[in-house]
């Protein structure tokens, strides 16, 4: 497995796209923190973007790549190698590639910021784990699409919907059952809901670590809470994991039974 | 070598194999042919694991090839299309291979044969057709594999090129190999093959060697005795093919 992984980093990481990805996060992250002298500013407008862009880009590019290499898979599954380490080393790769140059975008241009201002280090780092976690949970997305739909326009379509429901449409429906729902206790369903998609879930784990929950009014007190406590930290952390591991088991079950 | 017993292979609805038994035991060249969408590439995929199929068995070299991907080392595969990463050069690719079936003895002198040196520093993405053949062809000749299978390999290559294949495959015959491949060049068929295989609509419709074919056909050329088992067969791609080209060529449509 660990030869595929080292191929596909080698071929990943000379892409144009990967430095596409890591240069606009890099002018991105300059201009904010330029602009803004609140360190805390920063990190929560590069939040948002890391919100949105990560998921989006981890499925598209996920899904290029997987058709991409439609034909060198066929040939690397016809090797004498078990099916789940060519498809374990092609995610590793993809992987890795996406967070460095992630990680690279953001973390470089913090270093050079901390020469002239104080950077929250702590905060900042958790960033890059919520950026990372949802690279691993969007490109198992793009794996397990990249697998259900040989035909690629399709893929794509799904790609896209997968995106716009966990970063826009379960928003709007959540919020249309808050208000619907207002005269009732809802902090619990709240809490859960916030579980169930991985984008809410990052936001959440990170708001709180800015400590700036109390924004969030009522819920966030109730948020600060319950997730503020070590059990709180532990489960929502698992539930990411959980959130990295359910995409990962679909593609298992289909790349198992799946004819090339 | 090869031996498969009662495949049946569907894809939801469609049928693409039905009821195949077939004993590949003698080593040398097997062709398999039928008209687009036999079943040709499905079955060399079955063989390979690629495929999994709806009911029956296949053993390689004894071995049930259930559920197992070590009796894929006694098997070197030409897939059809030959399309590789295309940021990885000719030289990183190889070593890949290599990296998975181990270090090969005879790389640099297929490198030579099939004249591919001056590539070999080129990314994959920037190679013409042929090349990336040649490369494919490299690849798959570059171990000592008791089976080879190959799926058109022809496509794309050039006469020269083409001749050092069929040298290649001639002198992998004298060494007792087992060597499948599906074409739709007869020539090549009549020049090599020992055996073949004609599958239609899914089944195997005859199998036997090439001078068996001519007697059961009663014509002395291989072309031909394609040709009729196609039109004994009642197969569709010959009339509906000859519809096409008579629209095609009729003299009102080209007017309007």
């Amino acid at each position: 497995m660990k030869k595929i992984i080292i191929y596909s980093l080698k071929d990943l990481l000379r892409s144009n796209w990967i430095y596409f990805y890591s240069v606009f996060f890099l002018l991105t992250t300059m201009a904010l923190g330029w602009m803004s002298q609140d360190p805390l500013k920063v990190v929560v407008s590069l939040l948002n973007i890391i919100l949105i862009l990560v998921p989006l880009v981890s499925l598209l590019f996920g899904l290029m790549y997987i058709y991409n290499m439609r034909e060198f898979t066929e040939l690397l599954l016809a090797q004498p190698l078990p099916r789940m380490h060519v498809f374990g080393g092609q995610y590793a790769g993809l992987v890795i590639a996406l967070s460095i140059s992630c990680l690279a975008g953001i973390g470089i241009p913090f270093l050079i910021l901390s020469l002239h201002q104080t950077v929250i280090w702590f905060q900042v780092s958790s960033l890059c784990v919520v950026g990372v976690a949802l690279t691993l949970i969007f490109s198992g997305f793009a794996f397990f699409i990249g697998l259900r739909f040989e035909n690629r326009i399709k893929g794509f379509a799904a790609g896209l919907t997968v995106w716009l429901f966990f970063a826009v449409i379960y928003d709007g429906i959540f919020l249309w059952v808050l208000t619907i729902f207002q005269d009732y206790p809802l902090e619990k369903f709240t809490l859960v809901m916030s579980w169930m998609n991985p984008i809410d879930l990052g936001r959440t784990l990170l708001l709180l670590q800015l400590d700036i929950s109390s924004l969030l009014g009522y819920t966030g007190a109730v948020f600060q809470h319950f997730l503020g406590t070590v059990w709180g930290k532990i489960m929502s952390g698992g539930i990411l994991v959980l959130w990295i591991g359910i995409p990962l088991w679909g593609v298992r079950r289909l790349a198992k039974r799946k004819d090339f | 070598m090869i031996s498969i017993n009662g495949l049946h292979k569907s894809f939801g609805k469609l049928d693409v194999l039905q009821d195949i038994g077939l004993e590949l035991a003698t080593p040398g060249v097997i062709a398999i042919l039928g008209p687009n969408g036999s079943g040709k590439s499905t079955l060399i995929k079955l063989i390979l694991g690629l495929v999994l199929p709806t009911h029956g068995s296949i053993t390689v070299l004894g071995e049930s090839i259930d559920h197992s991907y070590q009796y894929r080392k006694y098997i070197s595969y030409l897939p059809q299309i030959a399309r590789f990463p295309d940021n990885l050069k000719v030289r990183e690719l190889l070593d890949v291979i290599e990296d998975i079936r181990g270090k090969s003895r005879i790389k640099a002198s297929l490198i030579d044969y099939f004249g591919i040196e001056t590539f070999l520093n080129n990314k994959l993405g920037h190679l013409s057709g042929g090349t990336r053949q040649k490369v494919n062809l490299v690849i798959t000749f570059m171990y000592d594999t008791p089976i080879r299978i190959l799926d058109e390999p022809s496509a794309g290559l050039d006469p020269i090129a083409m001749v050092a294949l069929k040298k290649l495959i001639e002198e992998e015959r004298k060494q007792d190999k087992l060597i499948v491949l599906t074409t739709h060049i007869i020539p090549m068929v009549e020049s090599m093959a020992n055996d073949l295989v004609f599958l239609l609509e899914g089944s195997i419709y005859f199998h036997g060697a090439p001078g068996e074919l001519k007697r059961k056909t009663e014509t002395n050329n291989l072309e031909e005795a394609i040709a009729k088992l196609m039109i004994r067969s009642g197969t569709p791609i010959i009339q509906s093919s000859a519809n096409t080209y008579g629209s095609l060529l009729n003299p009102k449509m080209l007017k309007e």
